[in-house]
């Protein structure tokens, strides 16, 4: 805002490549950028899931040894990292990034080269923490890395953890402010604050808990890495340190975080049922008004991640109070996203599958929950697999089937070609069967004893039975993400044709073409309502039943009939030139040039990683200097070419 | 960053939403969050108080009155920076100019006072890994030096800026922007003054 667009005072000229590689790497387009974090969580995804299938053939039988114990640790330590970090974090950052724009009727974010430089600086961060494989060690001290066990760790795993969530963090927080001034700053007229579809009002949360609960962490794991590389004490118990101080650090971002996993997907289930069920998403401000309260509340549950740690009786019962009371806002959700499909016209699409699995397992797993925050019965499950089944059906059940869901339902919006339906269906029944196999059993074996985190197990104790039949599950998960891989890869050979609006839906990215243009709206759209795109479609008789509104009918809207007539309408002119702007009372609509700033930022710190790691400074030096150039080249670039 | 980055959408969106410029909400927000960077890290220390188990203990080591001058510097830094602010909304590029180094000068001075209150802690003995209070110290301050180290280097920059002609009256939310963040950052330490200076931590066990 500070350069005139007249004035190309910068540096370097401004990237001009529209396709192939170079426009990918120096992209400002939130829709690019928001299927390079798919793509790249996807990626993650499948390693991450491999390292959960290393661990599931270890433990497949007893007294196995695949693996040693310390590769063992590895293992469910990157798992753990990769899972939360690298993919249900990225991916929701993914649909974030591609439709909070679109839904709230705006060209863009509000930054669109801070919005890159967030991806550039999680991708680095990812390939960072990755890197320590094969540079001495991976981070082996679990994703949670309590010390002290995490500081006297004598490979260089936990360093890497400490250094890479720091970069990670960095990505989200600059994100997670970006996206939250989008939400608030950015919305087309007529938008209100409660005008915005359920998905918008749980990105803002998502992103106002990341903005608080990020720099919690932070500073534990800037601790953590000063004890490990510059021996001080934060967490020594001999020089008077506290290692409860970690956990009490950890877990005020840890618990939000798992808002921060599962919000998004909630979103996501709250715009796929009222499509599908044909009928406005029901108690539409109990939703949003119980996502918000779950947000404040998340910030005040932490220590229940503790009630084993021996705070003493009086905080442990304030914080299972205050843990049984979120169950509440949950709840309420859930009865809301019944409520929704009740008496609804269903349509079964893979979409609507995986939202009401999301459903199913995400109950199941709630309510193993609330089970935990009794704390003597918590003292029985806790480091017990119980709690292994019972954050994954919350965070599979739950975030994974949410976001699978999001996948199959704005893949033709994305990439103007649909996912085929009865390939989806076999990918959703064989992802059901499979998860409830592998995690189903795992309370039975935390019921019985099994610890979490341990190699192996003897026979003796019985445990076998259901440890194989776990083990076949997730291969079962396994093959439902490789019919999920061919269904994707399919598509793309399918010509692009999609219509604007092929599940007669109700929010506004699905006012304009699959996909988008790059500048999205060749109008922006004004808003009257709630579900405004489905008010321009349909009208409600008197009698209640709902019809479709002639094409060209009366209203300043000119609504239209049914998708067809509401691309026309959209697109009656404009679309040829789609990419050099509409022509709209005589001026081009001015969208953000491309920079290689972003990168170059971002470029700067797995340096500053490494020679903090190594121990050469010269290489910490590059590495802020690298930045350091990355952030003036952009702040003296011209603003446009 | 600090001083360039331009919104999506220049025709439409004129108006934000909020009625707030872009730029402004997004310092608040991130200025919302630094709170919580600094209240981690202020509890860290004030849970590590009095928990040292060998010396030298604050009292040992602090000289109240050269930290007070010092803190004095920063705090008037604050008064420079909303002049610079004022010159530049009236237009008076000049001043602005004048204003803007002047706080980066008071803020180097403090710099430097730290630096040399540093290092004479350390040459009585007291470094990182010397006990809780030379550990949960150092990061403290250390921190609130790296963020007045920033924000020396923006006002730098600004300053830089100005000679081309690319701080102009139309701009000024860029040094009110910065200014936000000087303020923010001076307003953080006094509460770290106050905690970790004034208020005595009480006889350390084992001192006599």
């Amino acid at each position: 805002m500070t350069v005139p667009t007249q004035r190309p005072t910068g540096l370097l000229s401004r990237p001009r490549a529209t396709s192939g590689f170079w426009a990918w790497i120096t992209t400002v387009d939130h829709k690019k950028i928001g299927i390079l974090y798919g793509i790249t969580a996807f990626g993650f995804f499948l390693i991450g899931g491999t390292e959960a299938l290393l661990i599931r053939l270890q433990l497949a039988r007893p007294d196995q040894a695949l693996v040693n114990a310390e590769q063992y640790n590895e293992l469910f330590t990157m798992h753990g990292i990769t899972m939360i970090f690298l993919v249900v974090m990225p991916l929701s950052a993914a649909f974030f990034n591609y439709l909070l724009p679109l839904m709230i009727g705006a060209r863009d974010v509000v930054f669109p080269r801070l919005n890159a430089f967030s991806y550039w600086a999680f991708l680095f961060a990812g390939l960072f923490i990755y890197s320590s494989w094969f540079l001495g060690g991976a981070p082996n001290g679990g994703w949670f890395g309590y010390a002290p066990n995490s500081v006297v760790d004598p490979t260089r795993g936990m360093t890497f953890y400490a250094i890479g969530l720091l970069i990670a963090g960095i990505a989200s927080t600059v994100s997670a402010i970006n996206l939250a001034v989008t939400i608030l700053n950015m919305r087309a007229p007529g938008m209100t604050l409660f005008r915005m579809p359920v998905f918008v009002w749980m990105g803002l949360v998502v992103q106002l808990l990341l903005a608080f609960s990020l720099p919690v962490i932070t500073i534990g794991l800037v601790e953590l890495l000063f004890d490990r590389l510059f021996g001080t004490h934060f967490f020594d118990v001999a020089a008077g340190g506290s290692p409860v101080l970690w956990q009490h650090l950890f877990w005020l971002f840890g618990h939000p975080e798992v808002y921060i996993l599962i919000l998004p997907a909630m979103g996501i289930v709250s715009e796929i049922l009222p499509v599908f069920a044909r009928k406005p998403l029901f108690g539409y401000q109990f939703v949003v008004f119980s996502g918000i309260a779950i947000g404040f509340i998340g910030f005040g549950v932490w220590a229940h991640h503790m009630f084993a740690v021996g705070l003493g009786p009086v905080p442990n019962t304030a914080f299972a109070v205050s843990t049984m009371i979120i169950a509440i806002p949950t709840g309420v959700k859930i009865f809301n996203w019944l409520g929704t499909m009740w008496n609804g016209d269903i349509r079964f699409t893979t979409p609507m599958l995986f939202a009401v699995g999301f459903i199913a397992m995400f109950v199941i797993g709630g309510l193993s929950g609330v089970t935990h925050a009794v704390v003597p019965s918590d003292y029985q499950q806790t480091d017990t697999y119980y709690i292994v089944a019972h954050f994954h059906y919350v965070l599979f059940g739950g975030a994974i089937f949410g976001l699978f869901g999001g996948m199959y339902f704005w893949w033709p919006k994305v990439f103007g070609r649909m996912l085929n339906e009865g390939v989806g269906k076999v990918n959703f029944w064989l992802m059901l069967i499979g998860f409830n196999m592998t995690f189903g059993p795992m309370h039975i074996l935390g019921l019985q004893g099994m610890p979490r985190r341990i190699q192996t197990y003897p026979a003796s104790l019985g445990l076998a039975f259901w440890n194989m039949v776990a083990t076949i599950g997730a291969f079962i998960i396994a093959v439902s993400v490789l019919v999920f891989l061919v269904n994707a890869i399919a598509s793309f050979r399918r010509p692009r044709e999609m219509e604007a609006d092929p599940w007669d839906a109700r929010t506004l990215e699905w006012a304009t073409s699959s996909p988008p243009p790059e500048h999205n709206f060749d109008e922006i759209p004004v808003v009257h309502s709630l579900d405004d795109l489905w008010h321009r479609k349909y009208a409600e008789t008197e009698g209640g039943r709902v019809v479709p509104v002639a094409a060209g009918g009366s209203g300043e809207e000119a609504p239209a009939a049914g998708p067809d007539a509401e691309h026309a309408q959209s697109h009656g002119d404009g679309h040829d030139g789609a990419h050099t702007g509409g022509h709209h009372g005589g001026h081009a609509i001015h969208m953000p040039s491309p920079s290689y700033f972003p990168i170059v930022a971002a470029l700067g710190f797995p340096f500053i990683g490494y020679g903090l790691i190594f121990a050469i400074p010269p290489v910490i030096v590059l590495g802020f200097a690298i930045t350091l150039a990355g952030f003036f080249g952009w702040a003296l670039e011209p603003s446009a070419e | 960053m600090a001083t360039v980055e331009h919104a999506a959408v220049v025709d439409e969106h004129a108006a934000t939403s909020t009625g707030l410029p872009h730029l402004k909400l997004a310092m608040w927000l991130f200025l919302a969050s630094d709170c919580l960077l600094f209240g981690a890290l202020i509890s860290t220390y004030v849970l590590y108080r009095g928990a040292s188990v060998t010396g030298p203990f604050p009292a040992d080591v602090f000289d109240i009155p050269y930290t007070s001058v010092s803190s004095f510097v920063l705090l008037a830094s604050s008064l420079t920076m909303v002049l610079a602010l004022a010159a530049i909304q009236r237009g008076d590029v000049g001043r602005c100019r004048i204003w803007l180094l002047a706080t980066a000068l008071l803020g180097m001075t403090f710099l430097g006072g730290q630096v040399y209150e540093f290092t004479s802690f350390v040459h009585e003995g007291l470094t990182l890994k010397t006990n809780m209070f030379g550990t949960s110290f150092y990061v403290l301050t250390g921190f609130h030096g790296t963020h007045v180290a920033i924000g020396v280097l923006m006002l730098l920059t600004l300053f830089s800026l100005s000679f081309g002609g690319r701080i102009t009256q139309r701009n000024a939310m860029t040094v009110e922007l910065v200014g936000l963040y000087w303020h923010f950052v001076d307003i953080v330490w006094i509460v770290i003054f106050t905690v970790v200076y004034l208020i005595p931590t009480g006889t350390p066990p084992g001192a006599s």
